[in-house]
């Protein structure tokens, strides 16, 4: 019977260590990846690439298997849980060595709906990826979005919802945007359960994002789109 | 022996309460002049309660696994299936024993697509609670976590295993935290039953409710389907 050997993480090549913690996120071991960020910022690397090649990578990889249905939400959770962990040394070093902020995003549960699983994945996801994440939490009126769009001036506008009763919210709140000619101001961005890319297009969303993976790709994007718009005036 | 309530059959020849949950049922030929239900498995016991009492033999009902209800973007796709193997053996007169479910509109589109009729509202809680009384009352319960018989007795499979909390009790706050009570929405007098759900309140740390409702909108649904 072959023994099992111990894993030792400090005593690993940096590209073994980086697959191991990919591997230590995906079982949601929130100590061995708090240990992984570690070893690798005493090694001397950036924090910027800590988060992404360590622990937004890994966090993709989950991503991918919860969409593909061969993880379910406990398993998720507990992965965000530990890259939430690595993310709290992070942060405070991210700020310090201010790495480049991508972009700014108000994000938030619906009216009547108190399910925010998905949403916080979301933010954590988002702020992983270099976004300035502001998350209104749960059960917002239209007014908690209009007040969050004054004061924060974000580029994106999240929303999500987990109940067919509460999805159709959402358009109040883009109706609202038209009303006082600020939806494209914006990029409004969808999510939940219950929601397709019909229904983003039907209540004037820009996308749909099935899940929090593509959140952030579908984020980047419209933040490039941006970057490349030419000057006018 | 006492016997596992998640193993509870209903009256002899029922199906058991994990096999509804985990497999569903199958599928007679010979339709006759028969009304096929395709419902969930969640909501068996209470079809054939409601065919029993009402004597309405033209009835028949197959169930697809009640644990469909923790991935609702898969139950169009099974739907679809069971719809066209109904077809396949002979049967004309069919309806969804389905509410929305979670599906964003998905039932309902499928059932545009098959002309077919489903059970009107957002979910069984719904519609076993009278769909115009929970609408009337959904922004007071918001923070309502609702359960129905099926769910009381299904409710180590499909909630506390079907989330993971057997395994990761840790992550009950994260997912139940925002809720601040459970009502039992009752279709039968069962003072076990209600016991059940009084102590999956307690699991999961929420205030107990009741409202005894019996089969709610499901009876004028099924009335309607058998042209009674």
């Amino acid at each position: 019977m072959a023994e099992e050997e111990d894993i030792v993480l400090s005593e690993m090549e940096d590209d073994e260590l980086v697959q191991q913690m990919h591997d230590d996120l995906y079982d949601g071991l929130r100590d061995e990846v708090v240990e992984g960020v570690n070893i690798l910022l005493e090694r001397g690397w950036a924090p910027y690439d800590v988060l992404t090649k360590a622990l937004v990578e890994g966090m993709r990889i989950v991503g991918i298997d919860f969409r593909d249905g061969i993880l379910f939400v406990p398993e998720v959770l507990l992965a965000a849980n530990a890259m939430k962990a690595g993310m709290a040394i992070l942060k405070p070093l991210l700020i310090e060595t201010g790495a480049r902020r991508v972009g700014t995003m108000v994000i938030g549960t619906v009216k009547g709906d108190i399910h925010d699983i998905g949403k916080n994945l979301v933010s954590m996801m988002m702020e992983g990826a270099g976004f300035e994440v502001h998350d209104l939490g749960i059960n917002n009126p239209v007014e908690n979005y209009l007040d969050a769009l004054e004061r924060e001036k974000p580029d994106i506008l999240g929303m999500s919802a987990l109940l067919t009763t509460t999805m159709p919210y959402m358009k109040v709140v883009i109706d609202t945007l038209k009303e006082k000619g600020i939806r494209d101001d914006y990029v409004v961005l969808v999510g939940g359960a219950p929601l397709n890319e019909e229904f983003g297009r039907a209540i004037g969303a820009d996308a749909y994002c099935r899940d929090a993976a593509v959140a952030v790709e579908t984020a980047k994007q419209f933040m490039e789109r941006k970057h490349n718009q030419p000057a006018t005036g | 022996m006492r016997q596992d309530p998640a193993d509870a059959a209903g009256r002899a020849g029922e199906p058991s309460d994990r096999r509804l949950t985990e497999e569903g049922t199958g599928l007679g030929d010979n339709p006759g002049r028969r009304v096929l239900v395709i419902a969930c498995g969640a909501l068996a016991r209470e079809i054939l309660a409601i065919r029993r009492l009402n004597g309405w033999d033209r009835l028949e009902l197959t169930c697809l696994p009640a644990i469909l209800h923790n991935r609702p973007e898969r139950i169009v796709p099974a739907l679809r299936a069971r719809v066209a193997e109904a077809r396949a053996r002979g049967w004309r007169q069919i309806v969804v024993g389905y509410a929305d479910c979670g599906t964003g509109g998905g039932i309902d589109r499928f059932c545009a697509e098959e002309g077919l009729s489903r059970i009107d509202g957002p979910h069984c809680y719904s519609f076993f609670d009278g769909n115009a009384a929970f609408a009337a009352q959904a922004e007071d319960e918001i923070t309502a976590f609702y359960l129905t018989d099926f769910l009381a007795r299904q409710f180590d499979t499909l909630v506390w295993q079907g989330m993971g909390l057997d395994r990761h009790p840790e992550l009950r706050d994260m997912m139940f935290g925002n809720y601040d009570r459970l009502v039992y929405i009752a279709q039968t007098e069962d003072p076990a039953l209600e016991n059940r759900a009084r102590a999956a309140a307690e699991r999961l740390g929420l205030r107990f409710e009741m409202r005894r409702r019996g089969y709610g909108d499901l009876v004028p649904f099924l009335a309607g389907a058998v042209g009674d």
